[in-house]
């Protein structure tokens, strides 16, 4: 025990690592926070889609030899997330149908690209930490960090700022209509918000995992709690011990960071499943 | 001054007209039920006079101070409030959304608007229990409870019994009824069941092929006895 917390102190000194542990624990909350909605609004595999948009834009920029490709990838991915939750009532290709041609269209994309334009001697060593975000969260700088917790922060205030319509679109759009609410606004508000928290997030555990950090924490809580407002803090605080659990495994262990981290998430699903079971039978 | 009336409304979609030339004046506290066979444009109507949905041609007004957004509304289950966890209070409580406004958060008035819906449509005891768990009624009730937190003087129903057993429809519209003359409110309700219909509503408008709408006795000569509701209410 005292072997493994001096190891951590050690870890602990070095800025890199305890800047991956602030920006994983603020994706980590913000993930959740949305992720209550979406599952509900049955839109779990978004997080994929729009990962694997947000990987065929980093393509494009590699290819482009764009330094700073931040920009480009979060532009791409908000305008695919607008069209693919604007349109998922009415459109013609329906929403499931719509998130899984995008998604699969931009890895097939990105990849080629890469394979075409490849630069590095490395590509499936890039495409890999690209999909599973292996190093990257290593190597963050500090500008990177502050860009991070600005987002995050805006995420969070946004999100308690409009918790209540939030809800009141969620729970039964139609009559949130009625009362005058302007679901078309908040549906894109959320829109953006779960394509700037991809971005963040692309980071943390790689365009592949990215909806485990979405849907597993909001489905645990769910599993137990059953208001709407317990089901949100849940599963915030729920994501948020997973992800610095996670991290210091894979710290200690030498494990990749995305995989354990989602390893964790499925352990305690494991859990509330179980306590839930419980609970039922106990009635 | 009547609360809401229509002239002239033709109702379609994707271009399709449905139901011509529909005509009615509502008074405050009337009790009116739309019937009509399926696809006729019953709930199309509703949304219409809601502004949730454009009408092909005609003119919807309301009157006496009546906004829209002041109008409660009871829309038909969808799939995902079947499993949401949400608690009885939460849902109630979103129904004072319009009068929110765009303050983010609600205040003591609305959460006691809240209180009194909840202990009129008799789901005190519910209160903090989970929507999902509730049975078909009273999941309903609660329904009813929201659409009271948002409606003023009038609200509008979407088959609120559908997909109820009979004791629990008879439940539902027996509290309609109670809301109607115990608080003046008025309800417009689209309904299959036409007993029910012809039990409580003092109006009755028919949408179909020919458009009719007047009280009890008029409807009974008009429209059931010329079979234009075939079955003759066990739809």
């Amino acid at each position: 025990m005292t072997e493994i917390l001096s190891k951590l102190s050690l870890y602990l000194q070095y800025p890199f690592v305890r800047y991956a542990l602030i920006v994983g624990t603020l994706i980590a909350l913000c993930s959740s926070l949305l992720g209550v909605t979406l599952v509900l609004k049955r839109f779990s595999f978004i997080g994929d889609g729009l990962s694997h948009v947000a990987f065929g834009a980093m393509a494009i920029a590699a290819v482009l030899n764009l330094t700073n490709n931040m920009p480009l990838v979060l532009a791409v991915t908000v305008i695919c997330a607008v069209l693919l939750l604007r349109t998922g009532a009415n459109a013609k290709i329906k929403g499931d149908a719509a998130v899984a041609m995008i998604s699969v269209g931009a890895l097939a994309v990105g990849y080629l690209l890469m394979n075409i334009f490849a630069k590095s001697s490395n590509l499936s060593g890039d495409v890999c930490s690209t999909l599973f975000g292996s190093t990257s969260i290593l190597t963050l700088g500090k500008t990177d960090v502050i860009l991070c917790c600005a987002l995050s922060a805006a995420v969070i205030i946004i999100f308690i700022l409009f918790y209540n319509k939030i809800f009141c679109v969620t729970f039964d759009e139609t009559f949130a209509r009625s009362a005058g609410t302007k679901a078309g606004v908040y549906n894109l508000i959320i829109a953006v918000v779960t394509a700037v928290i991809i971005v963040l997030a692309m980071n943390l555990v790689g365009s592949l995992l990215i909806s485990a950090l979405v849907i597993f924490p909001a489905l645990s809580a769910m599993r137990v709690f059953k208001s709407f407002r317990s089901v949100t803090i849940c599963s915030a605080v729920l994501s948020v011990f997973c992800a610095l659990t996670g991290m210091l495994i894979s710290v200690l262990a030498g494990t990749p960071v995305g995989s354990t981290i989602v390893a964790v998430d499925i352990v305690t699903f494991a859990v509330f499943s179980v306590i839930s079971l419980i609970k039922r039978g106990a009635k | 001054m009547s609360v809401l009336s229509c002239r002239g409304v033709s109702l379609g979609y994707e271009g399709r007209i449905i139901a011509e030339n529909i005509n009615f004046d509502i008074e405050q506290g009337d009790y009116v039920c739309i019937t009509g066979e399926n696809g006729s444009g019953k709930s199309t109507l509703i949304k219409a006079i809601l502004g949730l949905l454009p009408h092909a041609a005609g003119t919807i007004t309301e009157g006496d101070g009546v906004k829209h957004t002041e109008i409660g509304y009871l829309p038909q289950q969808t799939d995902i409030q079947r499993d949401f966890p949400a608690s009885v209070w939460e849902i109630v409580l979103s129904g004072c959304q319009s009068r929110a406004g765009m303050r983010p958060f609600y205040n003591r008035e609305e959460k006691q608007t809240a209180e009194s819906n909840i202990e009129k449509t008799g789901l005190s005891a519910l209160k903090k229990r989970c929507y999902r768990e509730l049975s078909g009624g009273q999941q309903q009730r609660v329904l009813l409870a929201r659409a009271l937190c948002a409606a003023r003087k009038m609200i509008l129903l979407d088959e609120p019994a559908a997909a109820l057993d009979p004791m629990a429809s008879a439940e539902m519209y027996g509290l309609i009824n109670k809301i109607n003359k115990e608080d003046k409110i008025t309800v417009l309700m689209v309904s299959h069941d036409v007993a029910s219909a012809l039990k409580y509503a003092d109006k009755l408008l028919h949408i179909g092929e020919t458009v009719f709408f007047g009280n009890r006795d008029e409807y009974v000569k008009n429209v059931l006895s010329k079979g234009f509701m075939p079955g003759g209410g066990n739809d």
